[in-house]
């Protein structure tokens, strides 16, 4: 009889560990996003224009390098902050400004970020500056996009492919 | 509140020292947790209850996720583009077996942190973490990290919308340090393919971690002699197969190939692993490191917890040492290690003990052949001993009171004082107690005897449940003659018994004594029957 009720304790217990197991490792189901909505990633890694232009070195300065150093330009290596602004319908979600990454600021400047936004058609517009001595923005982009539920838009920015990219 | 009075003997006007502190009540946290246990003692037996082995049920779980593992790396396409169907074809392999691989896998990770997590609770409620135990503590404490980081990253290898879902996850959430020169997440935007290299990455996450953690797992048990990486056979088994038949019964199914041009919207997640994610988007990424780093902080923290004084540690008197080595063996924390012995003579050796090391539990006192008190010499000195509670001084005051005694019966009981905390109050009682039951040199059974016991009592923790590990397994061995030094077995069985008790075992305790009083007067009654 006893050894009976240990049986039972035994598969009890192991029987609850294996509920706790199972049911945890499924449930509650979790919504990552919920059903009508898209998602809009802005990013970039970009380097910023330079803060200083290129100037020639001069004789003097020439003089002092050791004729196996000597260049014609010196280059600050400090880089401009990059901006990017993004209107959806009109409304601005986003207005960042990435400084530059290194100790120096020589690096790139680089942004995540993520929006929701609901499915359906957008007028999206995006505006992109990497130098912060310009007026102007370098790039922009203004465009209608339709967003199925779920999909994901990356704004991204590349010089190779013209500028501002939509994908 | 912690009882350093010295123990009063009942019937006896000599008063009898204990050691010199005992420990205090169990905090009340604690002792539920041992009712706990208590309950699963009376399912499983004392010696194979799971929550007395959680350290070595780990390790199970452990070795089961590396059996389980590598065969399932066997079938990996190791391709970002050919990882998710070579998963998913599992589920068409004949007799349900790549199924069971799988789900095996899955919730042996799943059983391992909670058997952590578990184990962790156990060794913090019962206070161990503090003196020989600190370093033990410290190195277990970035394992919780390497497991999670090993099982998150099982995730990705699947590729599925779960793995991806959870790999975008993790590369935002470490984006918030500021360490990071680029975007990680950068690698999983919508159009971008997944690269093989960074598939390789994961792959390497996932099999490097474990193995920094075998080795992590060797630190942490290296202070702990005889380690138990593998627990008791029908615990063992009963665990496997309910593992087994909960993959067949729950199959672990991927959610989809992973897409990066789309977010998942609905995902089955493993909540025992995978929480943080859902505390990330709940919360953000930097709160989450900072719950995070706290966390990790205040699992490192007990330790330096102010706590009891430590106890002095064991001696070693070299002109009593034979240098047999029986201390080393039975040193539940290899405290002790054999030098050559400063006498010089060739192959004799010395026990040495590292005081760091040493719980002061007195094992070793117990298993020191010279410290059987049927030496003659007046002062008994043995081999190693306990500066607070000297083999001498437990000869001397066992003589003393048994003779004080006023009788007719008397009745000696040696026990453990971690266990039963409370004293044995009854005048035909005589009640030692030990730091542990495991100091006790089996001799005191037969010497007790000798000089007008009537029968000796010896009492220690519940089978699996001793604060020193070893010390019950060994007095067990010792009486029963399976380990020297051994209880002779010319020693009448009738007259001396064992019981091993924990806190809130008094009732059983009392039963124990009652049956060996029973069973005196019977043995006298008879005795006495025969000689008329």
């Amino acid at each position: 009889m006893k050894r009976a009720l240990n049986w039972t304790g035994q598969a009890l217990l192991y029987g609850g560990f294996a509920v706790a197991l199972g049911v945890f490792s499924r449930w509650p189901v979790y919504h990552p996003l919920p059903e009508d909505m898209a998602q809009i990633k802005v990013s970039f890694i970009h380097h910023g224009a330079r803060v200083a232009e290129c100037r020639p070195y001069t004789a003097e300065e020439q003089a002092k390098m050791p004729p196996n150093m000597r260049k014609a330009e010196k280059c600050e290596r400090e880089r401009s902050p990059v901006s990017i602004e993004v209107d959806i319908d009109g409304k601005t979600v986003l207005a960042h400004t990435s400084p530059p990454s290194g100790l120096s600021r020589d690096g790139a400047s680089t942004l995540y970020q993520r929006l929701n936004v609901s499915a359906g058609q957008h007028q999206i517009a995006v505006r992109f500056k990497d130098n912060q001595k310009s007026e102007q923005f370098t790039s922009q982009i203004d465009e209608t996009v339709t967003l199925k539920p779920a999909q994901v838009l990356v704004i991204d920015y590349s010089t190779d492919k013209g500028g501002i990219v939509l994908q | 509140m912690r009882n350093a009075s010295p123990m009063s003997l009942p019937g006896s006007a000599l008063p009898v020292q204990g050691p010199a502190t005992t420990p205090p009540p169990l905090p009340r946290l604690a002792s539920a947790y041992r009712t706990l246990e208590h309950g699963l003692d009376m399912a499983f037996g004392a010696a194979a209850n799971p929550l007395k082995h959680l350290g070595a049920l780990g390790f199970m779980l452990l070795w089961l996720l590396v059996a389980s593992g590598s065969i399932l790396f066997i079938v990996l396409d190791t391709s970002a583009a050919g990882a998710y169907q070579s998963i998913a074809a599992l589920a068409d392999v004949p007799w349900m077996l790549g199924t069971a691989l799988r789900g095996v896998h899955r919730y042996a990770a799943d059983a391992f942190v909670v058997v952590m997590g578990m184990h962790i609770l156990r060794e913090w409620l019962l206070g161990r973490y503090r003196h020989w135990r600190r370093a033990i503590w410290w190195t277990g404490v970035p394992l919780v990290g390497l497991a999670f980081v090993s099982a998150v990253g099982g995730f990705w290898l699947n590729w599925d919308r779960l793995g991806q879902y959870s790999v975008v996850a993790t590369a935002d959430w470490l984006d918030a340090l500021p360490i990071l020169g680029a975007s990680l997440a950068r690698n999983f935007l919508g159009d971008v393919s997944l690269s093989d290299r960074l598939f390789t990455l994961f792959i390497f996450i996932h099999i490097g971690m474990p193995l920094l953690m075998v080795f992590g797992l060797w630190f942490h048990i290296q202070r702990i002699a005889l380690a138990k990486v593998f627990p008791p056979r029908p615990l063992a088994w009963g665990t496997f197969l309910t593992l087994l038949l909960l993959a067949l019964l729950l199959p672990v199914h991927s959610q989809g190939p992973a897409d990066l041009r789309s977010q998942p919207t609905a995902l089955a997640l493993d909540w025992w692993l995978l929480f943080i994610h859902p505390l990330v988007d709940a919360t953000s990424p930097t709160t989450v490191w900072v719950l995070l780093g706290l966390a990790f902080a205040l699992l490192a923290l007990p330790p330096l917890w102010p706590g009891r004084a430590r106890e002095a540690v064991a001696v070693v008197y070299p002109e009593h040492c034979s240098g047999c080595s029986r201390c080393f063996d039975d040193c539940p924390y290899s405290a002790i290690t054999m030098v050559p012995h400063p006498n010089a003579k060739p192959g004799m050796r010395l026990a040495q003990v590292n005081s760091d090391l040493c719980a002061s539990c007195g094992i070793c006192a117990g298993s020191c052949p010279s410290s059987t008190p049927f030496r003659s010499a007046e002062q008994l000195v043995t081999g190693i001993d306990m500066p607070q509670w000297p083999v001498n001084d437990l000869r001397t005051q066992l003589i003393q009171s048994l003779h004080a005694m006023p009788g007719p019966e008397r009745f000696v009981v040696f026990g453990c004082a971690q266990g039963i905390h409370s004293q044995l109050q009854a005048p035909d009682v005589l009640h030692f107690k030990l730091v542990c039951a495991g100091a006790l040199p089996p001799s005191f059974v037969e010497y007790a005897l000798r000089h007008g016991a009537d029968g000796v009592l010896i009492n220690g923790c519940r089978e699996g449940g001793c604060e020193y590990r070893l010390g019950q397994r060994w007095t067990a061995q010792r009486l029963t003659g399976e380990r020297e030094p051994h209880l002779r077995r010319s020693v009448p069985q009738d007259r001396w018994q064992v019981a091993w008790t924990d806190s809130g075992d008094e009732h059983r305790l009392a039963a124990a004594l009652d049956d060996m009083r029973q069973r005196s007067r019977t043995a006298t009654q008879s005795v006495s029957e025969e000689s008329h």
